[in-house]
């Protein structure tokens, strides 16, 4: 097999990917770029005048923007652990949906830690978090933590897409100059000999143990934020892996959604295939499992120890927010698993459905962990001005929070447009080995 | 052999030895040289110079700018981290002669320069269980020794000092509010938008005395420590007129609602003084006196402005009591 041709072929094949923009992308992009700048508006609103433009008020300090901040970062570390373990284990179908992975986890913890610039009243002295650091607050510890997390993202990220953009800066001689000069400049002289090869996976191999061991420490830090407090509804033991296992549920969500759209919008079905989606829902369907095991074992022992503060929680829970409590604790998890659980049930379309439906209970999942524990201190609220009393989250912070998900969705675009969203390398390792077990071993391995 | 290699051993841990103390030296002299910096950014020499009189007669001059331009009782963020010497400030609550009068809550929002909505003292009301008789409970900050509040500040805005006292440097403070998600009693506040009492200049910022405050930061009840420099009660203290709220020295053992003082340790015995949510491990250093023998009946509480009633309108006995007509 001559791998120089199949390079240029694979070239041939995604550069409409890179090069073309069809009427309905740009009609896309241009929503979203919509709602970016009324994003950055409400974001400008919310810096003049101050926080008193969002529902947060003194009982409520935190709102929206930190479950936003949550749910982005758990993504991201997530995302990290699974393409950690997709690049450690060999698995013959991780090619098609590694880079979907990796784009999420980096795309996501850059957006994630915006969030929680919004929460803070004084960004103009966020310096101070350097010039007078405590080491003892959870918050430097987080700090620390997430761009640590960051780095080592943006490494393993950078040396999975290497092998890449050498194929690209040496097959796309019809590409536009800057195209071929940035691919260069990225590819940083990597010529795809044995060597370098050998090298390179070595790297990214110990790159991806450490991002699951870094998105570990990060989410568990993320989850202590809560359960180190006093606080009834967040003093909770288990929050640190039931995070953990909630990110979890989320990432593959997020990607079987990805993966979804991908396919469909870029017409991948080739490389997409319905066993992605298998594999993806049978782990969704162990997540959701696990993920409503904390849940139920959270709730439970807080019901049934009833501890007078616990249960006035509940209280507040089982009556403001009982709806809320229902769609994301019962239907957040039982409608995933039913949908997951019986094999007849399980196609492409209903797979996706249960990750969207995993995702909106998440959601609401996290905003019940976070409002109405603050909605119920210790100290029944009194002698507050009313307006004070309950949370209701403001224009701005909804705009601010689709603004979020509008940039993930555009730079993940925007990334498509860069290098394909299918790894290039992967495909040639993977026919390349393919070839050299043919001509050795057992040529009844490969399909 | 052996002996090279046992010279070789030693002169390779005084190798590193010398290099762990290299590298400790630039470390200090790195960290003095920021700290220097820091402090050269605070006093720039004026050029302007000062004559003053010493206690001990002599005229001396100094530069301008080394001149505290502080009032007496005032005191600098730096200096207010160090506390009053060999104090040990405690307060303690006599629930039984609390008539919700608000006085105390009036004279701290206007010692503070507090709007009319923003108060660093609430009054609650408080009902143990069902069969107990409810009572008022005026909530400062409990400037507990174990504040949790201070232990998650990620800046150091907030500090426990010597004497006591946790106070916000909103100078300092980033406005994470994570001070706030974990103080148990809920005595923090925020400062959400701007107002322009912020912009006032009459007198320099101190934490001992939380004026002005700024906008996106914290505030709480600060034991007006200004006062007790000058060797007076806290507002709160000073402007209630049943004689509520003792303030004290628990070094002296001494406390006084300013018209009787008494023994802290012996008013604790006698009255079965506690502490509000104990068990929570927080080491408040506001005691409360239960409310027994009650010289008000609670509904005096009442007797105040509409709005206010309101404020306490998600308590049962107050529903009850609506129901019943009474209020």
């Amino acid at each position: 097999m001559n791998i120089e041709s199949r390079k240029r072929e694979l070239v041939k094949e995604f550069s409409p990917l890179l090069e073309k923009t069809t009427k309905v992308s740009k009609i896309w992009m241009g929503v979203l770029v919509a709602i970016i700048l009324v994003g950055v508006y409400a974001f400008f609103l919310q810096l003049f005048k101050g926080h008193e433009v969002t529902g947060m008020r003194d009982n409520v300090v935190w709102g929206v923007y930190i479950i936003n901040f949550i749910f982005f970062v758990c993504l991201s570390y997530s995302g990290a652990f699974i393409s950690g373990i997709l690049h450690f284990y060999k698995t013959p179908w991780k090619n098609s949906v590694s880079r979907i992975v990796e784009i999420i986890t980096v795309l996501s913890l850059i957006i994630g830690p915006i969030f929680i610039l919004l929460c803070i009243g004084r960004l103009d002295r966020l310096h101070y978090l350097f010039l007078y650091p405590r080491i003892q607050s959870p918050i430097t510890w987080d700090i620390i933590a997430i761009m640590t997390d960051l780095i080592g993202c943006f490494i393993y990220l950078y040396l999975t897409f290497i092998p890449d953009f050498a194929i690209l800066r040496d097959h796309s001689e019809n590409a536009p100059k800057w195209r071929q000069k940035v691919y260069k400049f990225l590819a940083i002289g990597y010529q795809d000999t044995p060597t370098q090869r050998e090298t390179l996976h070595k790297i990214t191999r110990t790159m991806s143990a450490m991002v699951i061991a870094l998105a570990i420490v990060a989410y568990t830090v993320l989850a202590w934020i809560f359960s180190l407090t006093l606080q009834p509804g967040w003093n909770s033991s288990i929050f640190a892996p039931y995070f953990i296992v909630a990110g979890l549920y989320s990432g593959i969500a997020v990607i079987i959604i990805a993966m979804y759209l991908i396919r469909k919008y870029y017409h991948l079905e080739h490389y997409i295939r319905k066993v992605h989606f298998m594999v993806g829902g049978v782990i969704l369907l162990i997540l959701s499992l696990l993920y409503g095991y904390f849940t139920f074992s959270e709730y439970f022992s807080r019901w049934f120890s009833h501890k007078i503060h616990d249960t006035n929680l509940l209280n507040t829970l089982f009556t403001r927010y009982f709806w809320q409590f229902v769609l994301a604790n019962y239907i957040g998890v039982l409608v995933p698993v039913v949908i997951l659980f019986f094999k007849k049930f399980r196609s492409i379309k209903s797979i996706t459905f249960a990750s969207v439906i995993a995702i909106l209970g998440l959601w609401l999942n996290r905003y019940l962990i976070v409002v109405p524990t603050l909605e119920t201190p210790y100290l029944p609220i009194q002698d507050t001005r009313e307006e004070f009393v309950h949370y209701t989250a403001t224009w701005v912070e909804w705009s601010l929070s689709f603004t979020g998900v509008a940039a993930f969705i555009l730079l993940f675009i925007l990334i498509m447009k860069l290098v394909p969203i299918i790894p290039m390398s992967g495909i040639i390792d993977y026919e390349r080995d393919n070839s050299k077990k043919k001509r050795t071993v057992n040529p009844k391995i490969t399909e | 052999m052996e002996d090279k290699k046992t010279e070789k051993g030693s002169t390779n841990r005084r190798n590193f030895l010398k290099l762990g103390l290299m590298s400790s030296v630039t470390a200090v002299a790195g960290a003095s040289i920021i700290s220097n910096l820091v402090s050269d950014e605070e006093t720039k020499p004026s050029g302007e110079k000062m004559r003053l009189l010493t206690p001990d007669g002599k005229i001396v001059e100094v530069d301008a700018s080394n001149v505290n331009k502080y009032p007496e009782a005032l005191i600098t963020p730096e200096e207010s981290r160090k506390g009053i010497p060999n104090r040990k400030f405690v307060m303690v609550i006599d629930l039984a002669k609390c008539k919700n009068a608000r006085k105390c809550v009036e004279g701290c929002q206007k010692a503070h320069n507090l709007d009319y909505n923003e108060e660093f003292m609430k009054v609650q009301l408080i009902q143990d269980n069902p069969e107990a008789s409810p009572y008022w409970l005026p909530k400062p900050c409990f400037h507990c020794d174990e504040p949790p509040c201070v232990t998650v500040c990620p800046t150091g805005a907030t500090f426990k000092r010597e004497d006591n006292i946790v106070l916000v440097d909103n100078d300092r403070c980033i406005g994470c509010k994570f001070c706030i998600t974990s103080c148990p009693y809920s005595a923090r506040q925020f400062n959400w938008g701007h107002k322009d009492k912020f912009d006032d200049e009459s007198q320099p910022y101190s934490p001992e005395t939380s004026v002005p405050a700024a906008e996106g930061t914290v505030m709480k009840c600060d034991f007006c420590p200004d006062m007790l420099r000058q060797g007076k009660l806290p507002h709160c203290a000073s402007s209630c007129p049943m004689g509520v709220i003792y303030f004290g020295d628990k070094n002296e053992d001494i406390v006084t609602n300013g018209e009787e003082t008494v023994r802290f340790s012996k008013l604790i015995e006698d009255r079965g003084g506690y502490r509000h949510l104990e068990h929570l491990g927080t080491k408040p250093n506001v005691y409360y006196l239960p409310a027994v023998n009650r010289q008000f009946p609670l509904e005096r509480g009442f007797n105040v402005e509409e709005d206010i009633i309101e404020r306490y309108k998600d308590v049962p006995y107050v529903q009850d009591l609506k129901k019943q007509g009474k209020i």
